[in-house]
């Protein structure tokens, strides 16, 4: 660094691209948030959304419900191509999920400020697309109600489940992913829901955010084993986040299928879930700081340094895909050779290639400063990349499924309605959880922006 | 008189406005002598727990302890279920196949660790706790929003109700009041 240029955490710097914006005290940061789910009246806008995602919803519901009625044949798949939508969306959503924790835990242990805000829907985003992931490989078992087989249970029939499988290290990594996630989330909301509790006026907001809140008190003697416990699960979620996708990637890579079985799979796919969880943070942020007035909490400085971490994970997404080609050409070996080709090829190369427009050339355009600071163009990045990335797993899936090591077992896959109708009814379920969650919870964490309030009077003095 | 008043009050409650009197006020009631003080504010203030003379606590050693179970115990569940519950020979590979249960192994710890430290700080928090004596305050409503308190509980030995009112006084405190215990 040159001389003369103040640290990049100097409260020089701080004060010219602020976390939060000026003149804000621990009241009214207390007020402007709790007001969102106290005070402020439910808005018609509010009405529409949710009843939009709630139909769409609903149209997940009735597809799940033929499923179960006439089974996997409604989908598109069949062998050679047992997995089709089911597990593209699956490690899609899971993906989505991991910039949550990535923002509340490693950006915690590393003391980045700027996390405060974001950090609260971020998890729950991550929970959502848990949820909506989870449900992806119980439905593709065919029979759902029989998914508790991949449990280790003493049943009368005396079978346990194989533990050398990658799929049952799955059942264990998304489990646990979820239930920690879950107890972190939580963890972080119990100061706030006794804000809400002491701020609520009627009495049955009272009674229910008073036993959620568990009855804190904000005790300096809580406190003192409160931060303990959060620093713990953020060092614990931090390996667990990088687990996960690992572990998703195993599921492939452990496969000796052509353009699964290599070794780049498990921290290329753990790039490409933190690039698309920005993504979705980004798509989620936009619009909230909009809608309720809270471009003073989520600044530009946020979602400049999001764009950022788009651009860094999604170099190393390209690194990844640079590899894959490498490794098989200098490999020599004759199907990973051949699968090269089909990709930039085959019947589904226009697939590959919207993959590398969406996820690799557009991107570029967030090395300009610019770019990063024009909020529509970072929404549109921001769809462009999940849409990139949902085209990836569909490539890896797909285009190694259809072209197997004999011709006779190659085949092709096309999406059904029923595919079409689960996936997108996803979304819908995502949605609605997010509209219900700004309605009834606080979406920035209104403690840790009373911390942030007061450190930067600190810094002013 | 005195003793009659003690057992019905929890304590004697002072305000203040910022985290710096906060803690200052709590160095000087403990330099005074008291010894059961606690304070509550709404977010973590750093120093407090210094101030308070808080020792390390035990949370960190909970979840270790957790991590442990978690991790040896899932190891030695799934050697069991691989060796002698649901022995599978595979082209005679070894039964226990011990690489292989690493990924679940790893998981297992993680969740062991998470649960013990946070079911151990509910714990040791004594949480869920509906009722408390500091909520009988009015005004502590604030403790969750923007104002610090500070209370010096009945259970002190040195406790006396006029003179601890009397030193919350001498810290600045605003509306110093009673705490009643029910």
């Amino acid at each position: 660094m040159s001389a003369g240029q103040p640290p990049l955490d100097s409260p020089e710097i701080r004060r010219l691209t602020p976390v939060i914006g000026p003149g804000y005290t621990y009241g009214s940061v207390t007020d402007k948030i709790s007001a969102i789910v106290l005070t402020r009246p439910t808005s018609i806008g509010w009405y529409i959304g949710f009843l939009i995602a709630f139909s769409v919803m609903g149209m997940m519901t009735v597809a799940i419900g033929w499923l179960i009625i006439k089974g996997t044949g409604i989908w598109g798949i069949n062998i050679p191509i047992g997995w089709g939508f089911a597990i593209v969306n699956f490690v899609w959503w899971i993906g989505i999920g991991h910039a949550g924790t990535l923002i509340s835990a490693i950006l915690f242990l590393l003391n980045q400020k700027w996390r405060t805000s974001i950090n609260r829907f971020a998890e729950a985003m991550t929970l959502f697309a848990v949820a909506c992931a989870g449900m992806f490989p119980l439905i593709h078992t065919g029979r759902p109600w029989m998914a508790f087989y991949m449990f280790p249970y003493p049943s009368t029939m005396g079978i346990w489940p194989q533990f050398r499988s990658p799929l049952i290290w799955d059942v264990f990594a998304v489990s646990t992913y979820g239930t920690v996630s879950l107890m972190f989330w939580f963890v972080g909301l119990i100061p706030d829901l006794a804000t809400l509790r002491d701020r609520s006026v009627q009495k049955p907001m009272k009674i229910i955010y008073g036993m959620l809140a568990l009855g804190w008190r904000g005790s300096a003697r809580h406190w003192h084993r409160y931060q303990s416990a959060y620093l713990l699960l953020a060092g614990l979620a931090t390996p667990l986040v990088l687990s996960v996708h690992s572990v998703i990637s195993f599921d492939f890579s452990v496969a000796i299928v052509p353009g699964w079985h290599t070794t780049i799979f498990p921290p290329y796919f753990v790039a490409g879930a933190i690039y698309s969880g920005f993504a979705m943070v980004l798509t989620i942020a936009i619009p909230l700081r909009k809608v309720y007035g809270l471009e003073d909490f989520i600044t530009m400085r946020h979602l400049d340094n999001m764009a950022k971490v788009m651009l860094a994970t999604g170099l190393i997404v390209a690194y990844g895909y640079f590899i894959e080609f490498f490794m098989a050409s200098y490999s020599g070996n004759k199907f990973d050779v051949f699968l090269v080709q089909q990709r930039l090829h085959g019947p589904y190369a226009p697939y590959y290639y919207a993959l590398i427009l969406c996820n690799i050339l557009i991107p570029q355009l967030l090395w300009s400063f610019k770019m990063r600071h024009n909020v529509a163009v970072l929404f549109i990045m921001s769809i462009v990349v999940n849409i990139g990335m949902w085209l990836e797993r569909f490539v890896i899936v797909v285009i190694s499924l259809t072209r197997d090591f004999v011709p006779s077992a190659w085949g092709r896959y096309s999406p059904t309605f029923w595919d079409w109708a689960t996936f997108i009814g996803t979304m819908g379920m995502f949605v609605t959880l997010i509209f219900l969650f700004v309605r009834v919870l606080p979406a920035i964490s209104i403690a840790e922006m009373r911390e942030l309030v007061s450190e930067t009077s600190e810094d002013e003095k | 008189m005195q003793h009659l008043h003690r057992s019905h009050i929890y304590g004697v409650m002072g305000e203040f406005g910022d985290p710096a009197e906060l803690i200052h006020a709590v160095e000087k009631i403990r330099a005074a002598g008291y010894r059961r003080v606690n304070a509550y504010s709404p977010f973590p203030v750093e120093g407090l727990s210094e101030a308070l003379g808080l020792k390390r606590d035990m949370v960190s050693t909970i979840c270790l302890l957790g991590g442990l179970a978690g991790g040896v115990g899932g190891f030695f569940f799934q050697y069991w279920v691989a060796t002698t519950a649901y022995p599978l020979n595979i082209g005679g590979r070894p039964l226990n196949s011990w690489p292989a249960f690493i990924p679940v192994t790893f998981e297992l710890t993680i969740l062991g660790a998470s649960l013990a430290a946070v079911f151990g700080m509910l714990a040791l928090n004594k949480l869920p706790q509906p009722h408390h004596p500091v909520f009988n305050v009015p005004r502590f409503t604030h403790a969750s929003a923007d104002r610090f308190f500070v209370c010096i509980e009945a259970k002190d030995p040195k406790f006396h109700l006029a003179e601890c009112a009397r030193i919350l006084q001498e810290v600045h405190a605003h509306h110093i009041t009673e705490v009643s215990d029910d």
